[in-house]
């Protein structure tokens, strides 16, 4: 039954300078599988999830304590190259964030950072990207397009495109739904699901209808702290802490 | 009742001085103007000065302060975008990059003679470059440096982190999400920020008199190390050291004429890179 661990997170602790944002975390996000973070504002899970592709490192007074292990390897480890880490595990944002250029250009600039020259390569791959991400019907003749004039929902499923692009193994999405409309966010969450056929998905959402929808796993966290982790199921219906049950019951948060 | 009479009287004295500012302007090109115009010909802007400059016209100085000028701007534009690029970009912001950042913005606010002063010891003596263009033009490049690096910096600050990190996150090294992420979009703004401080440099008298500028030299410099002359410099010397000052009061006049139209025009370029810049991001 159980699943292959794809990523693992061993003791993590982290700091903003002396602040300490993480607790000694321990939690598995299995191969082909959902997992989601809930908790309240303030408690990490944005932190964490961070922390899955190193974007922390650019913040200034960052640390990290304890290790992260993709397919059973240290990313933190001097050897990890982390540019090739970031084309191995995307990050889709909290706000949908195009870049100011052509929807094309937005899929391709991936690939062409990475050294892709052959114009109908890099075509093609766009095209199969922007299916994948369910957008391709609704841009396919406005390519030429700047991405500022996708709608908000459009425009994060531009940003799943353009991170499928590069071909990664793992998906982050840190809340993709907090800036967009419902029924944007229904599409999303359709997308989620697919995804995990060819994916592993690792999403942080403060809409615990949103875990409870689209995650296989969730893990609860508060104050810095992993109060539970769990099957989704188990976690919304029989959490063992009092803790997860008076947050999912709506008691606080 | 009360209220409204202060709002009357509020915007009323808002109105006057924007009213009074754009009066003074206007009576300031329209006396330079009306006075300088009569000068203005294809002779005065083609011929060199004679007869101990009270006839001819100005072409060295306007030659002369287009070479200055773009020995400033190749000092000035690259070193203080790198600088802004590096410090916005790279620099830990500790409290030594506070510190250096205070210290660009105080050096703004040093008087252009101390720079003067300050090229003639450096360039002319220390670096043995003699009084020339390229001693005149470094000593410009260090006075334009802070407003340079000060509006690259704004310019790159007003891009939005969400540029950076989506970059990052597809696999871009920091360079590759700057080149290819940021500094397109900075750059209207950065190269604003540096024709505003070039356009400065251009007009300035002082850092330019002791370490390049010649009073009357009627031929174009050669080269780097020649001697040169400058319209605010011949401007100077003609409204103030000339020994029949009332007789070359229109020469005067229309070198500040066709120094303005210079400055006016580098403005204008501003202008257009701004207007580019807003229709570029409301696409």
């Amino acid at each position: 039954m159980d699943p292959k661990t794809k990523i693992e997170s061993r003791h993590l602790d982290f700091y903003y300078g002396h602040k300490q944002a993480l607790k000694d975390i321990n939690i598995i996000a299995p191969a082909n599988k959902v997992t989601a973070l809930i908790g309240p504002s303030g408690c990490g899970k944005s932190t964490f999830i961070r922390t899955l592709n190193r974007m922390n490192d650019v913040i200034p007074g960052a640390r990290v304590d304890g290790e992260i292990l993709l397919d059973g390897v240290s990313i933190y480890s001097p050897k990890i190259d982390v540019v090739e880490l970031r084309t191995k595990v995307g990050m889709v944002f909290q706000k949908p964030n195009p870049f100011p250029k052509t929807i094309f250009d937005n899929i391709a600039y991936g690939l062409r950072i990475g050294g892709m020259k052959h114009r109908k390569k890099i075509a093609e791959v766009v095209e199969k990207s922007l299916r994948k991400a369910a957008l391709w019907e609704e841009v396919k003749d406005r390519m030429r397009e700047n991405a500022f004039a996708l709608s908000g929902g459009q425009q994060q499923r531009l940003c799943i495109a353009r991170s499928l692009a590069v071909d990664p193994e793992v998906m982050l999405f840190d809340e993709p739904c907090s800036a967009i409309d419902p029924i944007a966010t229904a599409k999303i969450e359709d997308l989620i699901q697919k995804m995990k056929q060819n994916y592993t998905v690792v999403i942080v959402t403060h809409n615990m209808q949103q875990a409870a929808r689209v995650s296989d796993y969730t893990a609860f966290l508060m104050l810095g702290e992993l109060i539970e982790y769990g099957d989704t199921p188990q976690i919304f219906t029989n959490p063992k802490n009092k803790l997860t049950e008076d947050y999912i019951t709506g008691r606080f948060g | 009742m009360k209220k409204r009479i202060i709002e009357f009287i509020g915007f009323f004295s808002l109105r006057v001085c924007v009213y009074l500012v754009f009066a003074v302007l206007l009576l300031f090109l329209y006396d330079i103007g009306s006075k300088g115009g009569g000068t203005i010909s294809w002779k005065f802007l083609s011929e060199a000065p004679r007869r101990g400059m009270t006839e001819g016209g100005i072409f060295p100085a306007i030659m002369g302060t287009f070479f200055v000028t773009i020995v400033t701007a190749l000092l000035a534009i690259p070193m203080g975008m790198f600088a802004a690029i590096y410090l916005n970009e790279y620099a830990k912001q500790s409290g030594l990059t506070r510190l250096i950042r205070l210290s660009i913005r105080n050096l703004s606010g040093v008087p252009s003679i101390v720079y003067g002063l300050f090229g003639v010891i450096l360039f002319v003596n220390f670096l043995h470059f003699g009084t020339s263009i390229l001693s005149a033009g470094l000593t410009l490049g260090l006075m334009t440096l802070p407003w340079t690096i000060t509006a690259s910096e704004e310019a790159l600050k007003a891009i939005p982190n969400s540029y950076r990190e989506g970059a990052l996150a597809l696999g871009a090294t920091k360079w590759q999400a700057i080149r290819t992420n940021v500094l397109p979009y900075a750059m209207p703004s950065m190269l604003t920020g540096t024709i505003l401080g070039l356009a400065r440099a251009a007009g300035e008298t002082a850092p330019i008199m002791f370490t390049g500028a010649a009073f009357y030299l009627p031929v174009l410099p050669k080269s780097l190390s020649d001697q040169f002359m400058a319209l605010p410099y011949h401007l100077y010397v003609m409204a103030t050291q000339h020994h029949a000052i009332s007789q070359v009061r229109p020469i005067a006049y229309g070198t500040a004429l066709v120094l303005l139209a210079l400055i006016l025009l580098m403005n204008l370029v501003v202008i257009i890179l701004r207007y580019r810049m807003r229709r570029v991001k409301r696409e």
